[in-house]
């Protein structure tokens, strides 16, 4: 492992949760003390390093201290105790387009927020274009911001902020900005970002692209660091760790939910029955067997693929794709039917559920439904995860 | 503090070019309004303590003018400044929270930017008086050095206030309205709208009002009392400020700064959670 990019040093960060605050001059008078406040520790000893060159990822429930965290590390807060070192240039994005001016133009803006992130006049001056270029808004830039739309307004921050060419790079939960295009220019600058070998810090609650993306990760908990290390299997132990009633099933697969409803079985069937192993282009049905305990009201099912590296790939549920059922009550079966499977051979994990017709409330999920095997059909395609028949011409 | 502030004169003049530029944007008039304002004040201020009340006002020694406007002029447009200081100072902190609580940079360069755009207009606000001095036969224009000194004196106490108000803010937003009761008076127990000698005058018909202190002498405490004083002399008499009112205005301009910066970087790493 290559020498820390950031060292965080038994780092404790007390709040003061002000139960009579003397906001007012009368109140502070009135009551002739101070307000009545209790300490909140919001971090607590924590400790740990971030090599350089990797994708660091911070994971916890909403006040597990994540935020405050990064927050300590962007030296926007400073901690009571402990130290944060961090090697190099650093760079928060933790909100976009704090400190544009809504009144001055998209061009003064990307001067002014530039130099409030700590670039330099002639810095700002060599990359102006680049800036502009990456946001789309080149059309507008000399109209004033106030009348951008809030995509535009946020993708012109996010483009200043990431070009401040950080050997450091902080990001909060920002990855969700603009259109799906944005997003995935985004998504190639951190990669170019680890490319040249920089250090990128992440907290976000997406579970994919943290799995995605994260080489390493802290996971904390109330303030305290439960673990750090290899993002999966962390990352596993997290999740598993946020379903409070989760319970394990016959054959050990992890499952959760209230359990009005349950998923008895999901069943991978071919024309000719049910199969083990399919191959790419075949007509697949997955049937889900259920045993409502009592009379559930327009449940909707559910159904995911994942790959077996984690990625995300594929969802579908009864809402969504208009198919209402009105009630369940006792055993039942239903199906799903895929007319030709569109996945290059490997093996997935098929996820299966069923929820209230909020899709809030959970009443099973089972991660480990099936294992769905892929050979070799058609269409025979080169790679990754997707055969979706493409033909050249 | 003082040396992050000079690692990042950009952001400073990028946040002083907001101010200045974001300030009037939209207006028809533009930053015309910022000579309108002390000009509507100088209409007003004329018409009721020159044309109504009769204020008598001292001739100019040895420049020989005598007319209430640019006497006014040259108490009332420092004095607007400083003002305008210490209400915007007060509101760069709270103001800007948003970006105080997700983005490091030097805090104090909010304050201080504040205070630089300020300069800017109350600059164009000086020179337009200038020209009207020298209009009325006034030998002015020789004295800009010395004006300049002065303005920067000011700019320094100004400041340092406004450094200290703009954390107490924070913690009191009570500041704001109390300092607006607070400039009110202070203007009125400042030379601006009409002459030392008339308080001179009350005063020794009193006699000492505290012990041996009379109160003319707790009158010339007042900083802002000196500050005018050193504006008028160059300015509407065309001399030398006398030097122990010169000494006093920068015994308080230095002690304003540096209180101001020892306060600011006590708190400024808190500012994030206070806010």
């Amino acid at each position: 492992m290559s020498e820390a990019a950031v060292t965080v040093d038994a780092v404790t960060k007390k709040f003061r949760v002000y139960h009579e605050r003397n906001q007012t001059l009368k109140a502070a008078v009135m009551r002739r003390r101070r307000s009545v406040y209790e300490d909140f520790l919001a971090l607590d000893d924590v400790g740990f390093e971030i090599p350089q060159g990797s994708t660091f990822g911070l994971v916890g429930d909403n006040g597990s201290g994540k935020s405050t965290l990064l927050k300590c590390l962007a030296r926007i807060l400073y901690p009571d105790s402990g130290h944060v070192v961090t090697r190099g240039r650093v760079a928060a994005l933790l909100e976009v387009g704090s400190g544009f001016h809504p009144e001055l133009s998209g061009r003064d803006n990307v001067y002014l927020n530039g130099s409030i992130l700590g670039m330099s006049r002639e810095e700002i001056d060599r990359k102006f274009d680049a800036i502009v270029d990456f946001s789309g808004v080149e059309q507008f830039i000399d109209q004033p911001v106030k009348n951008y739309s809030s995509g535009m307004y946020v993708r012109l921050g996010f483009s200043v902020a990431i070009h401040v060419d950080p050997e450091i790079l902080l990001v909060d939960e920002v990855l969700a900005v603009g259109d799906a295009a944005f997003q995935e220019k985004c998504t190639e600058k951190f990669v170019e970002f680890r490319r040249d070998g920089r250090t990128v810090v992440v907290v976000s609650h997406s579970m994919p692209s943290l799995r995605n993306m994260c080489d390493n990760v802290a996971w904390l908990s109330h303030g305290k660091l439960v673990e750090t290390g290899e993002a999966k299997p962390i990352l596993e132990r997290y999740l598993d760790s946020t379903r409070t009633d989760q319970r394990t099933g016959r054959d050990g697969e992890v499952r959760w939910g209230s359990g009005e409803a349950q998923i008895d079985a999901v069943e991978l069937v071919g024309p000719s029955g049910p199969a083990a192993s399919f191959r790419t282009g075949d007509e697949v049905t997955i049937r889900l067997r259920y045993t409502a305990r009592e009379r559930i009201e327009n449940p909707v099912f559910g159904l995911a693929l994942e790959s077996h590296d984690g990625v995300y790939l594929w969802a579908n549920n009864t809402r969504d794709l208009g198919h209402r059922i009105d009630a369940i009550e006792g055993s039942g079966v239903v199906e799903c039917t895929i007319p030709r499977l569109a996945l290059q051979p490997g093996t997935f994990q098929v996820m299966a559920s069923v929820v209230d017709q909020s899709t809030t409330h959970v009443y099973d999920y089972v991660r480990e439904g099936a294992r769905l095997v892929v050979d070799f059909g058609t269409p025979v395609e080169s790679g990754g995860y997707l055969a979706l028949d493409g033909r050249w011409s | 503090m003082v040396r992050e502030l000079r690692q990042s004169p950009e952001l400073l003049a990028n946040l002083t070019r907001r101010e200045v530029k974001g300030k009037y944007k939209r207006t028809v008039l533009g930053q015309l309004w910022s000579l309108v304002n002390p000009l509507a004040q100088m209409l007003i201020f004329t018409a009721v303590f020159s044309f109504v009340l009769r204020v008598p006002i001292p001739t100019g020694d040895p420049s020989g003018l005598h007319n209430f406007a640019v006497y006014l002029l040259c108490g009332l447009l420092p004095w607007g400044f400083f003002v305008n200081v210490l209400n915007g100072g007060m509101g760069s902190l709270v103001g800007n929270e948003n970006l105080i609580k997700k983005v490091a940079f030097p805090r104090a360069a909010l304050p201080l930017s504040n205070a630089l755009s300020l300069v800017f207009s109350w600059s164009i606000e000086m020179v337009v008086l200038l020209i009207a001095l020298t209009l009325l036969g006034a030998a002015s224009l020789l004295w800009t050095p010395a004006v300049v000194v002065v303005m920067a004196l000011l700019f320094l106490f100004a400041f340092g206030v406004s450094l200290m108000l703009s954390v107490a803010n924070v913690y009191f937003r009570d500041t704001q309205h109390f300092v607006g009761i607070l400039t009110q008076a202070w203007f009125y127990a400042t030379p601006i709208v009409y002459p030392t000698s008339l308080v001179l005058e009350q005063s020794d018909k009193l006699g000492p009002v505290l012990g041996s202190w009379t109160l003319y002498d707790v009158y010339r405490l007042n900083p802002m009392e000196r500050f005018v004083e050193l504006f008028r002399a160059p300015l509407y008499d065309n001399t030398w400020p006398p030097l122990d009112s010169t000494l006093y205005c920068v015994a308080w301009a230095v002690g304003s700064v540096l209180l101001g910066v020892w306060v600011f970087s006590r708190h400024e790493k808190k500012l994030a959670e206070a806010l």
